[in-house]
């Protein structure tokens, strides 16, 4: 197993998507099983590499990666194909590779119109190799080409089988379909924002010059912002740029407002992929890049990081109480749990961090969930106005379990997963890195914790519209059928993984935690 | 990952004899280190239910109430051990590290815990065994008995976690679980609102148990109790973070134990079926805050703590067992004056943690846990009879049901206090601790607390006459015909009565101290008040008061056979004012919840879409005019290579080019030219 540990294991997870990709590229469209089937294939072999990288994982040293390579890649501007997992990058991982299976076999009968499996499986694996890639990636520029990978895909798949509805935009007043609006909106906003982050990796490649070589990677760029090598306002800028890059793909509010419409847009495995993998690519960033390479400004940054969280985290849960729109709702959901990501990263404290990883895991495994669930009752009522839905308990029981339990699990209720990163981001909150303001902190504490108050609020107030009272006359006489069986395929595992995180959740917390306390110690010190 | 996902299940025990209690050294061997089972055995079988109990031969019934005997068993067992030898344990297995932090689940083995574990089992078993009768022919029988073993599992969850976290984990399967059970019928909305209000007033009472958690957690490094205790005196600034700490608990005991402001719920949580009430109003989720309080009660007796400590909990118990009381005055449904009586009843446990008096709370919690559970059932066994929940719908019904008429009357006698039934026992604790505290260290609070404890007695006896009047005296009123529910619910009445009329002579002062030593068996010594003797003095009051109140209550209500008659009998001001509930329920749902669902979220939404959206939305919207006026013929030749794309890739690529007619091209490129220029100036300065 040596070609394995030694860059190929890794490597074969982030390319033979895309060799799926090209595979399928070659099968006649009329072929649909063949398409299904190797979109599977592929799906389930990388998933089980990235077991294979977990199970040989060594535990004992979390925080070294491990299974990399250094390669020479591009060498007129020194950059490098360099890989590597630690334990903060393996659970998002292997929770790309997870969900990618998910999302092929929920597909199996779930097409989305225009009917076209061939075109939505292969953006589906390039996506995964963009996903995966954006998590192993250790030099700028390949993190860069990996984050941007992702963007194409998305964007067509919300373009083509996204909600046709016509919406008003508020303010300017077009009429314009739904999913033009919000491809257009999500492409310009990431790239808008990747557009600075890629200024701010220029500006580190120019200014490492000064100290040696010129480079663009991570772990180099580590050692050198540690020695002090980016300061003042150069430092403040580069922050700021990067900070701009991934606060857009978290998002972070104010940039959040492309999320909304993205995730309400989208089919149904854009959203789970959206939500569940997507948004991480951002948070990851800040882990991965931010605070290791600009440790002092983001100790400076951090009470700002932790305004917008919490404004995030209130701000998106109120907007949730005024919807009537179930993904829509979802998707503000989204703003809010982020928000808790956040805020733990926010208090740049070893506490803080573990929980914004368990916190990412929890919210990809949830949200993917009740963005499923949610994607299966559109395609059954054909809305998703919650002021006409009702009553599902009677129409269609499982469906109804299962929302319930997503939900209760989103709302952060202990013993799932979604509760460790919430009270652990509170808990970190309380106790910040030595040298942020303890006041300010604690008032984001009371202020997450009447978040989480106010999320309840929503989940349950979503709860009693679509699952509980009498269904509606409209919808007795429908042909309604419950929960089919590669939906239970896709989503039992979700269910599974929600309760295993939550009684022992060790699962990630046994990867992550060397890793984040030599990586704390490593930024700001013993 | 194989080593993370092998549990790491490493048992540690702790053994303190710090405690004083030389006779209680046993470690309770290997019956105290398999008691996790007490605690697994509810919550598989919860799981076996959903999965299976539908094909199982009594459609889930058998295995839940197989769980609860279980518990019954296993908690006697301990109990009886606990009594001889004394038992101290602690079991833990570690799910996880967060910085410097252990995650751990765990058991707990100590008089308190036991206690619990006696009672949960032995209430719900009898509980359990009456909702095979009261359930039978329910639409959900199945999924009832799913979420209510789910509800005992989760108090067991909580009352042997040996740490804050395990004990957040119960907290809220409690509070998810009752949610289920209080909308168990949902399909009509005013139930789901009562479970609503029931979560949702818990978690926001939650949000402060949170707070309390990791004030107390990261302050002290650990998450366990026994940490906790050792360690938190000597922390810098213990005073002003105990302080912090002990009432942000206290908040989160509040919620839980339907402590005023956050009773609103406990009364709409009516709305399920009555076995659920019954258990929930007995042993499990209202008694959770009496615990939590009980548990850190080492914590609390702090003298530092205990001097704010003791005002507040003192004044909010005593606010809340008279106050809430009174409320009971004025409900027609049945199981409403029960409820406001178990609010009061929980006034008087809290209030006892208050004046100090840790044995006598603990020992109205159990008491009370027997004779409310038995004054419930009893209750349901009269609306199973007569359909109605409405004591206007009654009367008269001593005659078609004696059984269930005999034992409404052991309960009502414990309840409101009368030699030899258990309620008097407990009771009389609680007022002559108050007595003691006031009389020993004359602060207001105490004062009050003895005051209103003993007005709580009279309003007790009132309100009880005024409901056995009212159901089981006079004429019958009612449509349906009554008649005596079956065997199987009328024998876990008989049970109960039997702990409701016997249970009190475990603790007569200066007889027996079973009780006390039971449960003051704790790694953590306990200091207290512990009467030795009866106190005749209170006794002369207080039986006198109550005996009145009877009376009084008695010759009122006995012969109001119509509403008109019972209409008379309304005091002006305080009537209109006790109807609503004091307008708390009103204040917080126009105060709190109607606007902030409202106006502020809509407000909020409005905002996103209007003021936050307008950058993009004005940015992108003047974008595309420049791009139209000035790019016309680029945009030809952009929907040429489109129109060459479609031809390459089929229906999918005609959708792409009627979806993208170039534009996103031109922003981008805009895009990246701006950003060029931005860079430029970036780099140059």
């Amino acid at each position: 197993m040596e070609w394995f540990d030694s860059g190929w294991g890794l490597s074969l997870i982030v390319f033979l998507p895309l060799v799926g990709a090209l595979i399928l590229a070659a099968i006649p469209r009329a072929n649909e099983a063949g398409i299904k089937w190797v979109a599977l294939i592929t799906a389930l072999v990388t998933f089980a590499l990235a077991i294979v990288v977990a199970v040989r994982f060594d535990y004992g040293a979390a925080a070294e990666l491990q299974f990399g390579t250094d390669l020479t890649w591009i060498e007129a501007i020194s950059a490098r194909y360099h890989i590597g997992v630690d334990g903060i990058s393996l659970p998002l991982v292997v929770l790309s590779g997870f969900i990618t299976v998910l999302v092929v076999i929920y597909s199996w009968n779930h097409w989305p119109e225009p009917h076209n499996p061939k075109l939505l499986m292969a953006l589906t694996m390039i996506l995964a190799t963009g996903m995966t890639g954006t998590f192993v990636a250790l030099d700028l520029i390949l993190f860069f080409v990996f984050f941007e990978v992702v963007l194409l895909p998305m964007y067509f798949m919300i373009g083509i089988w996204g909600d046709t509805t016509k919406r008003i935009v508020p303010v300017v007043n077009w009429e314009i379909e739904l999913r033009l609006y919000a491809s257009i909106k999500f492409f310009l906003f990431t790239l808008f924002g990747s557009a600075f982050m890629l200024l701010g990796f220029l500006a580190l490649y120019f200014k490492s010059g000064d100290a040696g070589a010129n480079t663009f990677d991570i772990l180099a760029l580590s050692e050198l912002g540690r020695a002090g090598v980016f300061t003042g306002s150069f430092a403040f800028w580069v922050f700021a740029a990067m900070f701009l890059g991934f606060a857009v793909k978290v998002p972070m509010w104010p940039l959040h407002t492309w999320l909304p419409d993205a995730h309400t847009a989208a089919p149904t495995i854009g959203s789970v992929i959206l939500a569940a993998i997507l948004l991480k690519l951002g948070t990851y960033g800040f882990i991965r890049i931010l605070i290791p390479i600009l440790p002092d400004e983001a100790r400076n940054w951090a009470w700002f990081i932790g305004v917008l969280a919490v404004i995030g985290i209130i701000y998106g849960a109120l907007a949730c109480l005024a919807q009537n729109d179930v993904k829509r709702l979802i998707a503000y959901s989204s703003v809010g749990h982020m928000g808790f990501v956040m805020l733990g990263i926010a208090t740049m404290s070893e506490i803080g961090i573990n929980a914004a990883i368990i916190g990412m895991v929890a919210h990809g495994i949830i949200t993917g969930l009740l963005f499923f669930v949610a994607g299966s009752m559109a395609h059954r009522y054909h809305t998703r106005d919650m002021n006409r839905l009702g009553g599902q308990m009677i129409l269609m029981p499982k469906m109804g379990v299962v929302l319930g339990f997503a939900a209760m699990a989103s709302l952060g209720l202990p013993s799932l997963a979604g509760f460790w990163g919430e009270f652990m981001s509170l808990l970190a909150s309380f106790n910040p890195l030595a040298g942020l303001s303890i006041g300010l902190f604690r008032t984001f504490m009371v202020i997450g914790a009447v978040g989480t108050v106010l999320t309840a609020g929503y989940m349950l107030w979503m709860l009693r519209s679509v699952n509980f009272g009498e269904p509606p006359a409209e919808w007795l006489d429908h042909d309604l059928h419950d929960i089919d069986k590669y939906e239970w395929m896709a989503w039992a595992p979700l269910v599974v993984m929600t309760i295993a995180i939550g009684i022992y959740p060790k699962i990630v917390f046994g990867a992550t935690n060397d890793a984040v306390v030599n990586l704390v110690a490593k930024a700001f010190g013993g | 990952m194989l080593a993370a996902l092998t549990p790491i299940v490493g048992l540690f025990a702790f053994l303190s004899e710090e405690g004083g209690h030389e006779v209680h050294a046993g470690d309770g061997g290997a019956l105290a280190e398999w008691a996790w089972l007490i605690v697994v055995v509810p919550m598989v079988i919860t799981f076996l239910i959903v999965f299976f109990g539908k094909h199982s031969p009594w459609k889930g019934w058998g295995m839940a109430t197989f769980g609860m005997a279980f518990v019954a068993v296993y908690g006697a067992i301990l109990a009886w051990k606990n009594l001889t030898e004394g038992i101290l344990y602690e079991g833990a297995i570690e799910v996880g590290r967060i910085g410097d932090f252990t995650i751990e689940w765990g058991w707990v083995v100590d008089g308190l815990s036991i206690m619990m574990y006696f009672l949960v089992g032995v209430v719900g078993f009898l509980v359990f065994v009456y909702a095979n009768g009261y359930m039978r022919g329910d639409v959900r029988y199945t999924w009832f008995f799913a979420s209510f073993s789910l509800f005992a599992g989760g108090m067991l969850v909580l009352v042997s976690a040996p740490n804050l976290i395990q004990l957040i984990v119960g907290w809220e399967l409690v509070g998810v679980s009752s949610y289920l059970l209080i909308a168990h019928y949902w399909e009509d909305f005013d139930n789901v609102d009562a479970g609503n209000k029931a979560f949702m007033t818990n978690k926001v009472a939650d949000a402060a148990l949170f707070i309390g958690v990791i004030i107390m957690a990261v302050s002290v490094g650990s998450f366990q109790f026994s940490e906790i205790f050792e360690r938190i005196g000597s922390i810098d600034g213990f005073a002003r973070i105990g302080f912090w700490a002990g009432l942000a608990l206290f908040i989160g005991a509040m919620g839980k134990s339907a402590q005023f402001p956050f009773h609103v719920w406990l009364p709409d949580a009516m709305a399920g079926p009555t076995p659920v009430s019954a258990l929930m109003h007995a042993a499990t989720m209202v008694t959770a805050g009496i615990y939590l309080v009980a548990r850190l009660f080492p914590f609390y007796q702090m003298p530092e703590i205990q001097a704010d400590a003791s005002v507040y909990i003192t004044i909010i118990g005593a606010i809340t067992l008279f106050f809430m009381g009174l409320l009971a005055l004025v409900q027609d449904d049945i199981k409403k004056v029960l409820a406001y009586s178990t609010v009061s009843q929980l006034g008087y446990m809290m209030a006892a943690m208050g004046v100090g008096a840790y044995t006598a709370g603990l020992f109205h919690l159990f008491t009370h846990a027997f004779f409310k559970s038995l004054l419930f059932l009893g209750a349901g066994s009269v609306i199973h009879a007569v359909h109605s929940n409405n004591m206007s719908d009654m009367g008269g019904l001593r005659k078609y049901m004696p059984a269930t008429f005999w034992t409404f009357m052991i309960g009502t006698a414990a309840l409101v206090g009368l030699f030899p039934f258990a309620g008097f026992w407990s009771k009389d604790e609680i007022i002559a601790a108050a007595y003691h505290s006031a009389s020993s260290d004359p602060t207001a609070s105490a004062w009050f607390m003895v005051v209103l404890s003993i007005a709580g007695a009279f309003v007790t006896a009132f309100y009880m006459a005024r409901l056995v009047s009212l159901t089981f005296f006079g004429k019958y009123k009612g449509a349906a015909s009554p008649h005596e529910s079956p065997k199987v619910m009328t024998l876990p009445l008989m049970g109960l009565a039997f702990f409701a009329a016997f249970a009190g002579l475990l603790n007569m002062p200066g007889l027996t101290q079973v009780f006390t030593d039971w449960v003051t068996v704790r790694a953590f010594p306990i200091i207290e008040h512990h009467a030795t003797s009866p106190s005749w003095g209170l006794l002369a009051i207080v039986t006198p008061v109550v005996l009145g109140a009877l009376a009084v209550g008695f010759f009122i209500f006995r012969p109001k056979d119509t509403q008109a008659e019972r209409d008379e009998f309304r005091i002006p001001v305080l009537y209109p004012l006790l109807e609503h509930k004091y307008y708390i329920d009103d204040f917080y749902m126009d105060g709190i919840i109607r606007p902030t669902m409202g106006p502020i979220a809509d407000g909020t939404l409005w905002i996103d879409q209007n003021i936050v959206d307008a950058v993009p939305n004005l940015t992108g919207g003047a974008a595309m005019h420049v791009a139209e006026a000035v790019n016309t013929v680029d945009q030809k030749a952009v929907d040429g290579v489109f129109n060459e794309v479609s031809a390459a890739t089929g229906a999918a690529g005609g959708i792409l080019r009627k979806a993208f007619t170039g534009r996103v091209q031109q922003y981008a490129a805009m895009s990246f030219a701006g950003v060029v220029i931005i860079a430029a100036l970036f780099m140059i300065f």
